[in-house]
């Protein structure tokens, strides 16, 4: 396998008449963790051969649960666990630094990103769908940031690209309750393009990604840089905060919670 | 508006549709998820569903501590 093509234990790619396909596929609900990290940063230096031959890339989840259900916190525990406090700090600097690269490459793309989701898309998920500049939702999708829950804020660019596409005011309602919300409510609030049938999400996906195979692809570039610049200031200073807030005692103990936690709802914040 | 007994009713249904499960095996006071043999993220599926159909919002804060049929009923009337 090379470039073009590749199979790894979290995540895949393929490229087929001019659209990369990246598929999540790591149980339970493809938690970003090292393992994903390290296949997401070969597919971001991939990119730059897989763009030659392309004009649209699909992100989609091959796992029945959903989309991604975000950061991996269990192994964000117990790796902060395991080291002394600032190591742990700076090891946890280190990820963002490294996520936010291949976030930030993906967003800026040359080509027309579509993110198709289904089901748990929560966190870290959550901002993975963000990057992408279209949102094609199963009806049964749900959303949500419940980093506050862990006294923390979305880390991997959550907050920037959501003000980039949304009213202040639908921001904050969607990071300070924390409260999950379905497919129709991200069409009306103006994040989901599209909302399919159970299923359906991926082929709708291919459908769009075809339409769009038709368009001069120079147009379509220029088009996406005009429309959709990176908030690289805001996204730097949410590294900071996260980074901040994160050396609390509060946080250890919200994750500790969440690791250890026996509830029947431990997704809901 | 719907009678609560009537939503309550249409629950049942769903989720037993959903989760492929008896109809008849589900009762109003159970836990619901016992009953359905469910985790948390297939928790939000019923979430979801159960929004789609009424076409309400459910905050899920609104729903901790919820484990049965009824008092998820009675939650969602406060909302049609």
């Amino acid at each position: 396998m090379g470039v073009k093509q590749f199979k790894g234990q979290a995540v895949s790619w393929q490229v087929q008449g001019g659209v990369i396909e990246l598929a999540l596929h790591r149980d339970p609900c493809n938690e970003l963790g090292s393992l994903s990290l390290s296949e997401l940063e070969r597919f971001a230096s991939a990119l730059d051969e897989l763009e030659k031959e392309a004009h649209a890339l699909i992100v989609f989840s091959e796992v029945k649960s959903g989309f991604c259900a975000g950061a991996d916190l269990r192994e964000l525990y117990e790796q902060s666990q395991a080291m002394e406090k600032l190591q742990a700090a700076r090891g946890v600097r280190d990820f963002l630094e490294r996520i936010h690269r291949v976030l930030n490459r993906i967003d800026a793309a040359p080509l027309t990103t579509i993110a198709a989701v289904h089901g748990v898309t929560f966190g870290g998920g959550f901002e993975l769908a963000l990057v992408c500049d279209l949102i094609i939702a199963d009806k049964m999708a749900r959303f949500c940031f419940p980093e506050l829950r862990l006294g923390l804020i979305p880390g991997f660019g959550g907050i920037p690209r959501l003000k980039r596409d949304l009213g202040n005011a639908v921001v904050r309602d969607l990071l300070l309750t924390g409260r999950s919300f379905n497919a129709t409510k991200g069409q009306q609030i103006g994040l989901v393009s599209q909302i399919v049938g159970e299923g359906e999400a991926l082929r709708a996906a291919r459908a769009t990604a075809a339409q769009i195979g038709k368009f001069d692809r120079e147009t379509a570039v220029a088009a996406k840089r005009f429309i959709k610049p990176i908030p690289i200031e805001e996204l730097r200073k949410e590294i900071d905060i996260f980074c901040e807030l994160f050396s609390r005692p509060a946080v250890q103990a919200g994750l500790k919670k969440f690791v250890e936690s026996t509830d029947a709802q431990p997704y809901l914040p | 508006m719907e009678t609560a007994e009537k939503t309550l009713d249409e629950i049942l249904t769903l989720a037993a549709a959903h989760f492929k499960v008896p109809r008849a095996s589900l009762s109003p006071d159970e836990d619901f998820f016992k009953a359905l043999g469910i985790d948390s993220l297939q928790t939000l599926d019923l979430l979801t569903k159960l929004e789609n159909h009424f076409r309400v919002e459910l905050p899920d804060y609104e729903l901790q501590g919820v484990t049965d049929f009824r008092t998820l009923a009675a939650k969602i009337q406060t909302r049609l």
